[in-house]
């Protein structure tokens, strides 16, 4: 107990210095915590934006139809799938589609195009289809009508309230043929997406293409999705071998391997940080060590255990590492929520490049808890870590050596 | 009486045996009894310091036995020898001898806590102590608010808290002047005779010199002379 005295009174023996080693573990902490939560939030936010253009974090199929995209690998849409689905805690919302190819023609122009037929209110609620439109209106569920993208309408030159006919092959090699008008316009940031794209309600598609009950894909969006893996494998457990579920990094991994890359940059930008936060602390620990030379070479002559003088610094290192540590988290919350609300916003033509691709150029912090916890820790350890080299040299201190002037 | 404190026998030291030796202590034989109050004495580098040093059990001869109170000392591990020194050695050192952070209480009492005496055994041995070193009124000031002579008070008071077999002072008084010099040597005396603490304390100073009872002269590592001075207090000990 006198020696946990003790050692709360010397980390004031020199205040300066120990406030010096606590303010630099607490700006470390800080800026570490920051760096992270930024690496997270824009992983986070890409993510986020690439998910609710089209794929959503997680889908399910028939087995199958992932490889081969056709009408004939689709599935019967069915309440119990749908109830399973429902039941996984992380799964906030499932829209249904069945998509397919099809030429679409006006007058005299004609292309191919991708027809989504959709759940407009449950697609609404994942990629928020409705806010995407730029002319018309949104769709609803009896309606007979379709929306266009934006760089498939003007390539076909239609504008709302046109005609467009579309061809394709239907359920089991029937042909399909019909003729709709168009209701609204959406814009997409992906050209691939904005050149190619119809969307119809879900009954109007199933009768155009004779797939009575079939739907081709169920999109899911998450309450969290740092835990999609572990959704869509607790997902594939209970639906079993008839369905794939994939998510959205398994779709598209060349996405996600760009996003990674991206978010990754900020891992070199940490380890500088740490090393700055180690030379800092090493600084004033070695200051301590040359002032207390003499006194550790006194205490051992006079007989105090090397272990308890060892323990008397690791203690006062503790104390000011942890101090340090605990504060530097504490003040860095605010600062994290306030990045997260007010988030650093990109300028010049690094916004611009995101903004074609419909990204709000923003850097939002991740306010997620375990970028506090996890950097407070590596921070700790660092801190306590380089506390062991002043033990190291108790441990090799001769006292006659150290009390020579 | 008559019980051996310190039995140095054919003590040496050598640095720097490969390049250019000094024999800083040369075939040493070195006897003290209990309560005796000793000067060591001699010119800068004749060895004095690492004498005491060997003595206390700080650094290993090269060759020679050094038995303190039955116990031969160069036959210790290191952890073994810093835990025969808290319990049987006293240690007053030239200077800084004390804990900064501490008050003098504190630092008195810092030998009592290693050996974890209770609280009421060093309270009452502190207050007695510093009644001896007259410094009652200053228990809770800190080294830096007191004098140099006062700080080697406490020095001394810390090295006696636990009633060692012997004191090991290695030039007490040279940051003092004189009048502090003396007066922490009326302490030192006044103490051994009233505990009976055998004291070894190195100096330069003549009139420090001047209140041992035995002075050892040492030169080159060797002691040239040992004399009894006529205290008349030894002598009648040593009729006894
Ligand atoms: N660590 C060391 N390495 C090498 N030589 C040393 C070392 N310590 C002491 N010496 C030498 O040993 C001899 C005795 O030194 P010591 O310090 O014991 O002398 P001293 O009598 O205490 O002197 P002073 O009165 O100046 O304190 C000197 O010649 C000194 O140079
Ligand atoms: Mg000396």
């Amino acid at each position: 107990m006198w020696l946990i005295k003790l050692a709360w009174k010397n980390l004031w023996r020199n205040k300066t210095r120990t406030l010096i080693t606590m303010a630099a573990v607490f700006f470390a902490v800080i800026l570490s915590v920051i760096a992270s939560s930024l690496k997270e939030g824009v992983f986070e936010n890409l993510v986020k934006n690439v998910v609710s253009f089209y794929s959503g974090y997680i889908q399910v199929h028939k087995t199958g139809y992932w490889d081969e995209q056709i009408l004939d690998n689709s599935m019967e849409k069915s309440t119990a799938v749908e109830q399973k689905l429902m039941r996984q805690k992380n799964v906030k919302g499932i829209a249904a589609r069945l998509e397919s190819f099809a030429l679409a023609s006006s007058a005299n122009i004609t292309k191919g195009c991708l027809v989504s037929g959709i759940e407009p209110q449950n697609e609404n609620q994942i990629t928020s289809l409705q806010q995407k439109i730029i002319k018309g209106q949104y769709i609803t569920d009896n309606d007979n009508a379709v929306l266009l993208a934006q760089g498939l309408a003007e390539r076909l030159q239609l504008n709302i309230n046109d005609t467009i006919i579309l061809i394709a092959q239907g359920f089991h090699g029937s042909t399909a043929a019909g003729k709709y008008p168009v209701k609204g316009i959406v814009k997409f940031g992906s050209p691939d997406l904005n050149d190619r794209t119809l969307f119809m309600p879900l009954a109007a598609a199933q009768d155009f293409f004779s797939a009575y009950g079939m739907i081709s894909t169920y999109v899911l969006s998450l309450t969290n999705p740092d835990l999609t893996e572990k959704t869509a494998s607790a997902i594939q457990s209970t639906t079993g071998t008839d369905y794939e579920v994939m998510t959205w990094g398994q779709m598209m991994p060349d996405v996600k391997q760009h996003i990674e890359a991206d978010s990754n940059n900020m891992k070199y930008v940490q380890g500088v940080l740490y090393m700055l936060i180690c030379f800092g602390i090493f600084g004033t620990i070695l200051m301590m060590m040359v002032e207390r030379r003499f006194e550790m070479g006194m205490l051992v002559a006079v007989g105090m255990k090397k272990g308890k003088l060892m323990f008397l610094l690791l203690f006062e290192s503790v104390l000011t590492v942890f101090t340090g540590c605990i504060s530097g988290i504490i003040a860095s919350i605010p600062l994290v929520f306030l990045l997260n609300r007010y988030p650093f916003r990109m300028g010049g033509e690094t916004a611009k490049a995101y903004e074609r691709f419909g990204f709000e150029a923003i850097f939002p912090t991740s306010t997620d808890a375990s970028n506090f916890i996890q950097q407070g820790l590596v921070v700790l350890v660092m801190g306590l870590v380089l506390s062991l080299y002043p033990m190291y040299r108790v441990w090799r201190l001769n006292a006659v050596a150290a009390m020579k002037r | 009486m008559g019980n051996t404190v310190i039995d140095a026998h054919n003590v040496n030291k050598v640095y720097n045996p490969d390049t250019i030796p000094v024999y800083a202590i040369n075939n040493v034989h070195l006897h003290i009894e209990e309560g005796e109050f000793t000067a060591l004495v001699g010119p800068s580098g004749s060895g004095k310091t690492t004498l005491l040093n060997l003595i206390g059990g700080l650094d290993k001869p090269d060759q020679g036995n050094i038995v303190i109170n039955g116990v031969d000392i160069t036959q210790l591990s290191p952890g073994e020898l810093i835990e025969f020194r808290l319990k049987n050695i006293g240690f007053v050192f030239q200077s800084f001898n004390l804990i900064p952070v501490l008050t003098a209480k504190e630092n008195a009492e810092f030998i009592m806590l290693l050996q974890g005496a209770k609280k009421a055994t060093r309270n009452e041995r502190i207050g007695q102590l510093f009644k001896e070193i007259e410094m009652e009124d200053k228990l809770n000031s800190r080294p830096a608010q007191l004098s140099g002579g006062q700080q080697q008070r406490v020095a001394v008071a810390r090295a006696l808290a636990s009633k060692p077999k012997f004191v090991l002072a290695d030039e007490p008084t040279a940051n003092l002047d004189s009048k502090s010099a003396s007066n922490l040597l009326d302490i030192m005396a006044r103490l051994n005779k009233e505990e009976k603490i055998t004291f070894l304390f190195s100096t330069h100073d003549q009139r420090v010199i001047e209140r041992a009872k035995r002075v050892i002269t040492l030169v080159d590592g060797k002691i040239t002379s040992d004399t009894a001075m006529v205290d008349t207090n030894i002598l009648h000990a040593e009729i006894k």
